[in-house]
């Protein structure tokens, strides 16, 4: 797929919590058809300290209006500047980057998020629909203050959530939602991102119970674009840049 | 217009603007954002005999201006680059040079005569100045016998134009640049990047797998303009200078303080179109200045 250079407006920026905001950006072009689960390598203006680029996962296209939103977490420095832009401002991104999650070859497909892992979701589920999938979503969060945008995930799928307190949804992790632990596993296909250690259980869990599972993955790194070879996973066939080997993963590949 | 032309102890490069071994990857990578084929040249990653995984993951920390790595010359192997890599690129109507490097003089010999075979890469550079692999690399380039040793042995083999990396992590960089042109070098590339080290202070665990790396980026650019200066008053082979160049003044800094040519290195990671708009600036540069010749900067400092 053919990467681009460009500036984008930016059209919205919307405080959702203490730490997570939405940033709409439009291109004056029309975008380039972009898959489940890339990201784009944002630039963070105007500072010597966020040297490099910050990866982001695509949370939602809209091809009408040439828009891109992306669902960031406040992580450090440049997280930090991009919840600063404001309206109108430009930001350089070079998108589309990685991989993507594949389609599935059943109907039963379950989607499953953990905090600032939800972001890629949106459009996987949106996606998925257009090809006539209904997916099901879990998605994990410590408490329900920290639930993000419960309507717009709720027009393309049935969502269920846990929360480490039980104040939203199940009580628990995701692994220990019903779904997941009920005699009968209606799916055959589960599209994961999250933290490292909730990705991890989910791998072995899916593995030894003999279910394909794909894991996007969030590393740190420079390029994006498969040159600087800092991103790298352990794999069962060595080392993979997360950039462009990735993000997306199948679990029986990683070594982790 | 500018004529760009340089000639580079014998290599034409169609303008002095090269891209950085380990930070363009096979070029390829790049093709959506860059006309390769109007580069001066580009120069692959490290090479080295047997195929290395390189270091752990994590590999890079970002700091003030600039980054460390410690990749570690992460590659497939000379036999897969002239295999697999060299046919794909082969086609670029520029100047590919191989970065070779090794953890023993051998390794660097047998690398450089399986590329020695090569028609269509004119030259190779000399990297014994990398500071993420264990043995070898950086041990080669920081005292002047073994930097000399190296580059006499691969010199017996190598017969095309044999570009050799400093390492900035030394006491004085130029009696090792003396050492290596009393070789044979044909030319020299400085610098590499500095060995440096950062910690998260939270855990306070180093942000390296291996503790310490290679700072680049604009940080050290005032060092290595430096460098390239005191070396190219002592040596007659000609200097291609690297060390954060951001934008085309940079990379005229570089020319007048003795560069006949520079690299563009970690910029590629943020801007991957950066050469082309350094490219441009530099035509920019001269058409306001008058200057006719890009020849005419190279160390034309006042």
């Amino acid at each position: 797929m053919k990467k681009y250079i460009d500036s984008l407006l930016v059209v919205k920026n919307q405080r959702l919590n203490k730490d997570y905001f939405l940033l709409k950006l439009q291109s004056e072009e029309d975008l380039p058809f972009i898959l489940p689960a890339q990201f784009v390598e944002v630039k963070i203006p105007d500072t010597s300290e966020t040297f490099l680029r910050r990866p982001v996962s695509i949370h939602d296209v809209n091809y009408d209006k040439n828009t891109i939103t992306l669902l960031i977490r406040i992580a450090g420095k440049g997280t930090l500047k991009l919840s600063e832009t404001k309206k109108y401002e430009y930001l350089n991104i070079v998108y589309p980057l990685g991989n993507s999650f594949s389609m599935p070859s059943c109907n039963k497909v379950l989607l499953i998020g953990g905090g600032c892992g939800v972001a890629p979701l949106l459009y996987t589920a949106k996606y998925m629909l257009n090809f006539g999938i209904t997916p099901t979503l879990l998605m994990g969060y410590r408490n329900s203050k920290l639930v993000l945008l419960k309507d717009k995930y709720a027009k393309y799928g049935n969502v269920y959530y846990s929360t480490d307190d039980g104040s939203y949804g199940e009580k628990g992790t995701v692994l220990e939602h019903s779904l997941l632990n009920s005699r009968f596993f209606p799916f055959g296909k589960i599209y994961a991102c999250g933290p490292d250690a909730m990705l991890k259980d989910l791998g072995k869990w899916a593995i030894e119970r003999g279910i394909d599972c794909e894991v996007s993955l969030e590393n740190l790194m420079a390029c994006g674009i498969g040159a600087c070879l800092c991103c790298v996973q352990d794999t069962v066939s060595g080392h993979k840049c997360v950039c462009t080997e990735g993000p997306v993963f199948n679990v029986k590949e990683l070594i982790w | 217009m500018v004529n760009l032309n340089i000639d580079f102890n014998g290599l034409n490069f169609k303008n002095p603007v090269l891209t950085a071994s380990g930070t363009f990857g096979y070029g390829y990578e790049f093709e959506d954002f860059v006309d390769l084929s109007s580069l001066g040249g580009f120069i692959v990653k490290g090479t080295t005999l047997n195929a290395r995984e390189g270091n752990p993951y994590p590999r890079m920390a970002e700091t003030a201006s600039g980054m460390l790595n410690a990749v570690g010359l992460q590659n497939k192997g000379v036999d897969f680059f002239c295999n697999e890599i060299y046919p794909r690129i082969s086609k670029y109507d520029t100047n590919i040079l191989v970065n070779v490097s090794g953890s023993a003089i051998e390794d660097y010999v047998e690398t450089a005569a399986k590329i020695n075979e090569l028609d269509k890469i004119p030259g190779i550079e000399l990297n014994i100045s990398c500071p993420n692999v264990k043995e070898g690399g950086m041990a080669f380039g920081t005292n002047c016998s073994s930097a000399a040793q190296v580059v006499k042995e691969v010199r017996k083999v190598y017969k095309k134009h044999l570009m050799v990396k400093l390492s900035p992590n030394v006491t004085d960089i130029v009696s090792i640049a003396k050492s290596v042109e009393e070789q044979g070098a044909n030319s020299l590339s400085l610098v590499n990047t500095f060995l440096g080290m950062a910690i998260d202070i939270n855990t306070r665990k180093p942000k390296l797998s291996t503790i310490t790396g290679g700072l680049s980026g604009p940080a050290i650019k005032p060092i290595a303009v430096r460098m390239v200066w005191q070396v190219s008053k002592a040596v007659k082979i000609p200097i291609c200078g690297l060390g954060g160049i951001m934008n085309a003044d940079d990379a005229i800094e570089f020319l007048l303080a003795g560069a006949s040519c520079v690299q563009i290195g970690t910029a590629n990671f943020i801007y991957p179109d950066i050469t082309m708009k350094i490219l441009e600036g530099i035509k920019h540069y001269c058409n306001i200045h008058g200057i006719k010749n890009i020849t005419e900067l190279i160390g034309a400092i006042n």
